[in-house]
């Protein structure tokens, strides 16, 4: 802020400072914040992805032959290896932050975090596997 | 252990400067003194015009909130010894205005806080005659947490948003409104569904979860936010899909 | 009584999408960036993604697979774009893209979907 001062006595002059636009790089609390907001970005892109899988599937062999050769590209490996990461910072951080948006009681006492978190993990690993097998199994 | 520790103190005095600076103090590092001490010390024994909040100084009363190397922290409740060798940065409570050295502007938040209506709200007020409104520990137990707020506004200055977004409510004032929307004898959900259901209320917040850490009374604020954002949709999803339902008001 | 904004159905598809996306897009990513690409695991064939898709059943679960993680990574977007970059008053452009992208991959979820052979 620019120190253009002009004091009046006994009138209040206060000081307010801007928000930076680098709010978020001050801190390292903030910039895994933004991380993880910006896992949105990752989401999209596994969206998208499935998305063209899909419509390959609808255009023949061929168009399903070529999609793959594309995902199989470095710059694609790369895309889709960052973008793991990131899914995988928002499942963490996601179900990590279910027993605060939920409080369970039971018996009038509020279970503590983990085992309202854990149960999310296990349905997470359940239907990953559900994922695999239904994938891979069979021809 | 030491002798001293140095604190680099805020100080801003709009009749001298149009900017904050900071100030360097070395004061006694005693095991059992907390920043608000070293801060008494300043203002007793060095300088004089040295402006700062403080009251109860046992955490109770909310005043002495400030930033302490950059966090915000109860000064009667953060020990020197913690930051040993330090030194320690002593800052006002961030986003909000300064008024003069650590004393920040908290009129905005009063006004927010008040428009929550943070009192039981009856529809129909029980005479005395027919004694006390009875409430069990269960029902305590519902809202007890977010009644320990001691309006510190640590939350505040720990909230992202609250510094990008003037309008937002903030943690504080959604946990208090939600204090009383989850009291047995209180009726005035639907009132404040109408405030907090609105940009600036609730649903300004990204769940950044700052607020809960910040907190020096484990009030969770987060945790209310969201809790009442799934009460929020549950509620606009009765209103579009059920418009005929009578909306309801609270029990008792 | 004051109007009440929309932000709760936003939201409300926000946590939908955010839980989905959770739960299934490690695996589903993993799979198909990494594993098969990369040879890790081996790729199913054409004929047998055809046939599991043809299943209704299954077109259900990708239609929400496909449309509600949008609507999600789309509300995050937006108020990052409001926090990070502290562009609000370009609030009803942000609305339009964020929405409008996700808008748009559900309705061509919806028309592939519709149209598997």
């Amino acid at each position: 802020m620019k120190a253009t001062h002009v004091y009046t006595p006994y009138r209040p002059k206060w000081y307010r400072k801007r928000v930076s636009t680098w709010w978020w790089t001050q801190q390292w609390r903030s910039f895994k914040f933004i991380l993880r907001e910006l896992s949105s970005v990752a989401v999209g892109y596994c969206g998208a992805i499935l998305l063209v899988l899909l419509w390959s599937l609808t255009q023949g062999p061929e168009a399903y032959a070529t999609f793959q050769s594309w995902l199989k590209t470095p710059l694609f490996i790369v895309m889709s290896l960052i973008a793991f990461g990131f899914v995988l910072y928002h499942s963490i951080t996601w179900f990590n932050l279910a027993p605060k948006a939920m409080p369970v009681r039971v018996g009038g006492k509020r279970l503590p975090e983990w085992m309202v978190a854990a149960p999310n993990y296990g349905a997470w690993i359940a239907i990953s596997a559900v994922v695999v097998w239904f994938l891979l199994g069979g021809k | 252990m030491a002798e001293t520790i140095t604190l680099e103190v805020a100080r801003y005095r709009p009749e001298q400067e149009g900017e904050p600076t900071f100030e360097r103090f070395d004061v006694p590092l005693n095991k059992d003194w907390v920043v608000l001490d070293a801060l008494n010390y300043i203002k007793d024994k060095v300088d004089g015009t040295l402006s700062y909040r403080w009251s109860c100084r046992m955490g109770v009363c909310g005043s002495c909130g400030m930033m302490v190397n950059g966090e915000p922290k109860l000064t009667c409740a953060t020990f020197l010894s913690h930051y040993a060798p330090g030194p320690i940065k002593v800052e006002p409570l961030r986003y909000f205005p300064v008024v003069r050295d650590l004393v920040v502007e908290i009129t905005d938040f009063m006004a927010k806080l008040k428009s929550v209506n943070p009192w039981v709200v009856r529809e129909d007020e029980k005479p005395v005659s027919e004694g006390e409104y009875l409430q069990t520990p269960a029902q305590l137990d519902q809202f007890k947490q977010f009644s320990m707020c001691i309006n510190c506004l640590c939350c505040y200055a720990a909230c992202p948003v609250v510094g990008l977004d003037q309008h937002f409510i903030g943690p504080a004032a959604i946990a208090l409104a939600q204090r009383y929307n989850l009291d047995s004898r209180d009726q005035g959900k639907e009132e404040r569904m109408d405030i907090l259901s609105q940009h600036e209320g609730i649903w300004g917040c990204t769940f950044n979860g700052e607020c809960s850490k910040a907190c020096p009374k484990n009030v969770d604020p987060a945790g209310a936010i969201q809790q009442y954002k799934i009460k929020a949709v549950t509620e606009w999803f009765k209103s579009v899909l059920l418009p005929w339902g009578k909306k309801d008001g609270g029990s008792k | 009584m004051a109007k009440r904004s929309n932000e709760p159905f936003l939201w409300s598809l926000f946590s939908s999408g955010g839980m989905i996306a959770a739960l299934m897009f490690p695996v589903l990513l993993f799979l198909f960036g990494l594993a098969f690409p990369l040879g890790w695991l081996e790729a199913p064939s054409y004929e047998r993604l055809l046939s599991l898709v043809r299943y209704w059943p299954v077109r259900l679960v990708l239609f929400g697979l496909c449309s509600l993680p949008l609507f999600h990574g789309a509300h995050r977007f937006r108020f990052t774009l409001y926090d990070g970059l502290q562009i609000k008053h370009l609030n009803e452009l942000i609305a339009v893209f964020c929405y409008g992208s996700a808008i748009a991959g559900t309705v061509l979820a919806a028309y592939i979907l519709w149209n598997i052979p």
